[in-house]
């Protein structure tokens, strides 16, 4: 819809806001306010101001913090391309710029935006924050005709829309059912250290990368004394090549749920918060559909079936681009509606959480786990899997292969094994674990995916034979660069730092400077930056560094230790600016 | 004289006040001038820098001009010293890095107020801005740095007299703590 004026969007402000005046909710109102206007207006800046009772510059600087929010009008149509390193390898590029081409005449906010979640059915892009996928020459031309046209995206042709959900392999898990409510039952009839008893002996481990073991967090946040409890779905799934949670979500967000009022029952809260990336804004309905289907079957809501004083309930929280969010205490902050910088911990979620109460922070996967293992029992879940990571874990498998999608393995399944089923074998190294993960070479394709040996958090990007490394490195350097929340100088400055090495490198401009610096900086934020973003952020060069040093050295104009600086390529902005003729270096 | 140590000075984008540090040492100058011989510097007026075992730089790199004065200071002098926040860091020249050349010119030359016949300068006699400003350590090796903007006149002196004694230049976590 248009912008068109104060009196409008006061009234459009005031019909968000809740009367509780929450402040936490000023994040969800925010994003309310864009997918309306297609920005945030200044207008609705002093109403939120005036109705929430907080100073301009935090509303400001939270607009500023997240990418899916603007502070000016771009137009009526925002169209951010996916740039994962595997809708680069589909071609976004060219797409990216015919579309730009067939809509130079019209005021519309074209750009990039990091991994959307679609891997298995790029190349991506999200329209006014809509995902589309599998994006070719053709349907480039479709939407920019619909553009052209001003068609409203909810007229757009739904084909356009279409998602696939790709499950290639099943195991365990999948070929069981849960989120009928059996395992909220038997949680209630139990009681919550019989639970927390199953769990344990099930070995079950966050599904989100860490891998703390689950029983454990629970048994903590349970201890903690408070009169508020709170659980926390953890939606958020930005590591590039992940998308297991999308498809859990938009296929069995029962069991997710369940999974919650399980944890719910256990620790004594009231009170779920899903917080689901804003990539997946498609999905809001879906699972509100759920939520309330569950509500008038009694799983949610007062006297949870029937079980006098078990009340507990669930909302959405939307997140609107930014990564670090993923982060447990950083997502805390985002859902309590300010920018997501991660908080110091100790003192954990577990005891100190969402709105100072003890909070716990699971993956989606987790909780889909955990509907299962209630029903099934442990001793199901243990069969399969290694003795420090049992069970199985989904893997969203993307890049050069035949099957792209989701595969359902037991822990301590090699990668030889992987790569066969998914049709990858003649990969020339697998991404493990997205990008802050480690690259693996065929010499290491016998290791196996498990905690003891190559732990991930299901992203599984395969790069065959035809592709060139750099690529790859320039990719997820950009995106750390963008992603990096600011906070600390060590992340801060040191992505900017190898972000420009790496594109040094990658235009075989390189020096033995470079190098140094690359290390240097890698060996810094191992050890200094303030949060896990930063920490891992090395590990892809040095891989790199470690792995194949041939191939830097063959992109290095000097062997010399002096800072190569380019002249020629430092002035091209003020030559193209100013007449350039008569002018030489 | 031929004893005497060769220093050279040179402000590139900078604003002075790192040199104007350097004679806060006061009448200790008259015990330097003893000891060292100025090559280029302001305080000297000599256009091209000769060959020196010191070479002392204020400022960041912001023109090609910068860039070829810098490149030579390099060549001819033995150590090389950054000295402050804008050598160091970019500094206060380095803050239109968050936009692009263009914006900027835009600004001062053309969408400025009271301007006549206005238009971005090209005279071939300018020297080129970069695209973007630079600390003097992405563009040349750098031996010792002094931060502070500007280093006091104490921390330039301590540089100096271990540099003329032969020793590595070191500042306490005191010298360099300036909140």
């Amino acid at each position: 819809m248009d912008y068109t004026d104060t009196i409008d969007t006061c009234e459009f402000v005031d019909s968000c806001v809740e009367p509780e005046k929450d402040t936490s909710l000023l994040l969800q109102y925010l994003i309310q306010i864009q997918y309306r206007y297609n920005f945030v207006p200044e207008d609705a800046i002093s109403q939120l101001q005036h109705s929430l009772d907080l100073d301009v510059a935090h509303i400001k600087s939270v607009i500023s913090f997240y990418s899916f929010l603007n502070s000016s009008f771009q137009g009526h149509y925002r169209i951010l391309f996916s740039d994962n390193i595997t809708d680069r390898m589909l071609g976004n590029q060219s797409l990216y710029e015919q579309l730009k081409t067939s809509l130079k005449n019209h005021k519309v906010d074209i750009g990039f935006t990091s991994c959307t979640g679609f891997c298995d059915q790029g190349p991506a892009m999200l329209v006014n924050g809509m995902a589309i996928n599998k994006l070719d020459s053709k349907r480039i031309t479709q939407i920019a005709d619909l553009i052209q046209n001003n068609q409203p995206l909810e007229l757009w042709p739904e084909g356009l829309f279409v998602k696939e959900e790709n499950i290639q392999r099943s195991d365990i898990q999948f070929n069981s059912k849960a989120g009928d409510g059996k395992g909220i039952e038997a949680a209630l009839e139990n009681g919550s250290d019989a639970i927390l008893k199953i769990l344990n002996d099930s070995g079950l481990r966050g599904r989100g990368g860490a891998g703390f073991y689950t029983a454990k967090k629970w048994q903590f946040c349970k201890q903690a004394i408070s009169n508020q409890h709170y659980v926390v779905c953890n939606a958020d799934e930005g590591e590039p090549g992940t998308f297991k949670d999308r498809v859990l979500l938009s296929t069995d967000a029962h069991s997710v749920i369940e999974g919650m009022t399980i944890c719910a029952a256990v620790i004594g809260a009231t009170k779920g918060l899903i917080y689901l990336r804003g990539e997946y804004r498609f999905l809001v309905d879906k699972i509100n559909e759920v939520l309330q289907k569950r509500r008038t079957e009694g799983l949610l809501g007062q006297n949870i079936l029937g079980h006098q004083g078990f009340n507990f309930d669930i909302e959405i929280h939307l997140g609107a681009g930014a990564y670090i969010c993923g982060e447990e205490s950083a997502l805390i902050e985002s859902l309590e509606g300010k920018r997501g910088i991660p908080r110091v911990r100790p003192p954990f979620p577990v005891v100190d959480g969402y709105k100072n109460k003890p909070t716990v922070v699971n993956n989606v996967e987790t909780f889909w786990s955990v509907s299962r293992i209630i029903v099934n029992g442990s001793h199901w879940f243990t069969r399969k899997g290694t003795p420090q990571s049992t069970g199985t874990r989904l893997l969203s498998i993307s890049g050069d292969c035949e099957r792209p999608g989701i595969y359902e393995y037991p822990f301590g399944t090699t990668l030889t094994e992987i790569l066969k089923d998914c049709g990858g074998s003649d990969a020339q190294a697998v991404q493990m674990a997205g990008a802050a993960g480690t690259t693996v070479v065929p010499s290491g394709f016998d290791r196996a995916m498990s905690n003891e040996d190559l732990s991930t958090g299901g992203s599984f990007m395969v790069l065959g034979p035809q592709r060139n490394l750099m690529d790859l490195l320039q990719n997820f350097a950009q995106f750390f660069k963008h992603e990096s929340c600011g906070f600390c100088t060590p992340c801060r400055v040191g992505t900017s730092i190898i972000a420009d090495v790496i594109q040094r490198f990658k235009n075989a401009q390189g020096c033995e400077h470079d190098l140094k610096q690359l290390r240097d900086v890698c060996g810094l934020m191992n050890i200094s930056c303030f949060c896990g973003l930063g920490c891992t952020v090395p590990t892809v060069f040095l891989d790199a560094l470690n792995q194949h040093s041939q191939m830097f050295k063959d992109l290095m104009k000097t062997d010399s230790s002096t800072p190569c600086f380019n002249l020629e390529e430092s002035v091209s902005e003020f030559k193209q600016i100013t007449n350039p003729s008569g002018r030489g270096l | 004289m031929a004893d005497k140590i060769k220093i050279a000075t040179v402000s590139l984008a900078g604003c002075f006040g790192c040199h104007m540090s350097i004679l806060d040492i006061d009448e200790k100058i008259i015990d330097l001038v003893e000891l060292v011989e100025f090559d280029r510097s302001p305080l000297t007026d000599i256009k091209q820098v000769s060959e020196c075992d010191i070479g002392i730089i204020e400022g960041a790199v912001a023109n090609a001009e910068n860039v070829e004065v810098l490149k030579d200071f390099r060549k001819q002098c033995k150590t090389l010293v950054a000295m402050g926040a804008c050598a160091l860091s970019g500094g206060i020249p380095a803050m239109r890095n968050h936009f692009t050349l263009e914006q900027c010119l835009r600004e001062s030359y053309v969408n400025g107020t009271g301007l006549e016949n206005s238009c971005i300068p090209d005279d071939v006699e300018l020297p080129m801005l970069l695209n973007k400003v630079y600390p003097v350590h992405q563009v040349v090796k750098v031996d010792y740095v002094m931060p502070g903007c500007p280093p006091p006149a104490d921390m330039i002196w301590n540089l100096l007299t271990a540099l003329l004694e032969g020793r590595k230049p070191e500042f306490s976590a005191e010298d360099i703590r300036y909140d």
